[in-house]
């Protein structure tokens, strides 16, 4: 075989650990989506904040250290420590199940029984709140995120599979962080699948998501479940957050990758979390795929930006339900 | 306390002489308002242990406030409501569901995208005690409790006889199937009360005999309070223990079957009065 084909497989690798970093950030719209209904237009802005929050952390700044210094005229910025990644992550994740608390606490409770659209424009508002407070609290500059992955092509893959394609192939390249995110998100899917499945909370879980009233029949709390949903979104935020911040920086264009998880949840149904996996492995296999075949050669390139919408497009009107969706069964 | 409360009739049939003298719920002088609307005036009756109590009267009389008042999803403005003699507090319908008051509802509330198994399971969820981090591993102790509980409710579906639609999405059944998915999952749960809105609405004959007869056992087997609500006369008069007439938001009959189908004012609101 030429090296061609070899490239072209390369291409394809390269779009599934892309997808899988898309997967990533749909997966919190998913579940949020599922237990209450509410498209989380915050999601990215939760995804941007966790990575903040562990940047800052980890490096031990000062929160709030821009407005301390500008009511005390001090010149603090930080502590002068630097945690454990491992710890910095915990003290995350706990600022994240705050955020769950206290949205449920100030936002949620007040809106039980609106409309739909009712919670999405209250998740907007959500979104430039956290975005305001997340610059407010840790700054507004580009920060470098170091979670102790390796970076940059993985040299054991390039070197194994340098000889197959004759003289003009130097094996796959394949970036080791994109190895590590594919790996912590098959874990992570397959544990929210189980729970979501097999255990009472996850059935509580369904439960809600399927009908309030009956819920609140069974002896299910909504509150409880909500923090618990909100939680769970919290804590997939944080692991995008680090992935996609670990990849290209934290900075505020993070929380636009929310945006490519639409055409993503489009594809794979918003209800349905291998859905969310399969469809962000699709959009990310596609997108390389069309500007490796068609993008580059004959369209001048750059497709790469359009591509899933389109494709998100042409699924709205053959499958509107998504691959994985539940199809709206309606008796008469 | 009404007049029976004291006196037991002698004459009663076995199941009725079964009826214990101890009300599970009593409810006591309940007005519920809406705005300005009065839907329940000063109504006061209770239900005791192991009867099968209904709740009758002509459309817009009430009846599905007033068991919406008993299931904590109406808090009224009057009145007090015991539960096995303690005074209950104004609480959540899903901390009332925890008391073991298990309800259907007349518009069938279903998890319509679950299976019915899943469906009778989550009837379950107020049994269940295994901690959030016990469920994440999901081993040993969350494991042996779901087991536990699955075949509680693979009891229920075997005494339902729903086991061909086990699997099957509810969304798809047939209206009279739905209706009985719902029994089941109010049933699982064991509970002390079980409270059904119109359980026999839109069935035809046929179903309607299946569920008067499930109704009975459940009562009969399982030694279940149930409270109804049911439109079908016929039906009322042959499985309920004693009935209270509602008419307008009040009260206008308590009594046996017998009692209240002899009685003038239930007779004037079921026939209408002649005007002359």
């Amino acid at each position: 075989m030429s090296a061609d084909v070899y490239y072209g497989i390369e291409v394809v690798l390269n779009g599934l650990m892309t997808g899988v970093m898309y997967s990533l950030v749909a997966l919190g719209f998913v579940l949020i989506f599922k237990a209450s209904g509410v498209f989380n237009y915050a999601q990215g802005v939760m995804a941007l904040f966790a990575a903040q929050s562990l940047v800052g952390l980890q490096t031990g700044q000062i929160p709030f250290s821009h407005l301390i210094n500008a009511v005390f005229g001090l010149e603090v910025h930080h502590f002068g420590w630097t945690l454990p990644t491992v710890v910095a992550i915990a003290l995350s994740l706990c600022l994240m199940v705050l955020f769950a608390l206290l949205v449920e606490r100030l936002v949620l409770k007040h809106l039980v029984n609106q409309e739909p659209i009712i919670l999405f424009m209250a998740t907007i508002g959500l979104a430039y709140f956290l975005e305001g407070f997340g610059q407010l609290m840790w700054g507004a500059e580009i920060k470098r995120l170091d979670i102790g992955i390796p970076q940059g092509g993985n040299l054991w893959i390039e070197n194994a599979t340098a000889g197959l394609g004759g003289e003009d192939f130097f094996g796959f390249y394949i970036d080791t962080l994109d190895l590590y995110a594919a790996l912590i998100a098959i874990l992570l899917v397959t544990a929210l699948v189980l729970f979501s499945q097999y255990t009472r909370t996850g059935r509580a879980l369904r439960a809600v998501a399927d009908d309030h009233q009956a819920a609140l029949s069974v002896g299910i709390s909504l509150r409880t479940i909500w923090v618990i949903v909100w939680s769970i979104a919290g804590f997939v935020a944080l692991v995008a957050g680090a992935m996609w911040g670990a990849k290209s920086g934290v900075q505020f264009s993070l929380s636009l990758i929310a945006l490519k998880a639409l055409p993503v949840l489009m594809l794979g149904g918003f209800t349905s979390i291998p859905g969310a996996v399969v469809g962000g492995l699709i959009i990310g296999v596609g997108e390389k795929l069309f500007e490796f075949l068609i993008g580059a050669p004959f369209l001048g390139g750059a497709t790469e930006n359009w591509f899933a919408y389109m494709l998100a497009l042409v699924f709205l009107v053959f499958r509107p339900q998504g691959l994985f969706g539940e199809k709206i069964i309606e008796r008469v | 306390m009404s007049a029976q409360a004291q006196a037991p009739a002698p004459s009663a049939s076995a199941s009725e002489a079964a009826v214990a003298q101890v009300p599970v719920m009593e409810l006591i002088g309940i007005t519920l308002r809406f705005g300005g609307v009065t839907a329940i005036k000063d109504i006061s009756f209770d239900i005791r242990e192991g009867e099968v109590r209904a709740i009758i009267g002509p459309n817009g009389a009430g009846k599905s406030s007033m068991l919406n008042v008993i299931s904590g999803f109406y808090h009224p403005q009057e009145g007090e409501i015991r539960y096995r003699g303690e005074l209950r507090a104004s609480m959540k319908p899903y901390e009332i569901a925890r008391l073991g008051v298990a309800r259907t509802f007349q518009n069938i509330a279903l998890f319509k995208g679950m299976s019915t198994l899943d469906n009778i399971m989550t009837g379950r969820l107020t049994h269940m005690r295994s901690g959030l981090f016990a469920q994440a591993i999901w081993k040993g102790a969350a494991e042996r409790e779901e087991i536990a509980q699955r075949e509680r409710a693979e009891r229920i579906i075997d005494f339902l006889e729903i086991q061909s639609i086990r699997k099957a999405p509810v969304g798809s059944l047939s209206y009279g199937m739905q209706k009985r998915v719902e029994l089941g999952r109010a049933l699982v749960s064991e509970p002390s009360l079980l409270l059904l809105d119109e359980p026999m609405a839109g069935m035809n004959v046929e179903e309607k005999e299946d569920m008067s007869r499930f109704i009975l056992d459940v009562n009969e087997e399982f030694g279940t309070t149930i409270a109804l609500i049911e439109h079908d006369m016929g039906v009322v008069m042959d499985i309920s223990d004693r009935v209270v007439v509602m008419d307008y938001g009040a009260k206008i009959g308590d009594g046996t079957p017998d009692e209240v189908r002899n009685d003038q004012a239930v007779i004037d609101a079921y026939l209408g009065v002649a005007h002359d």
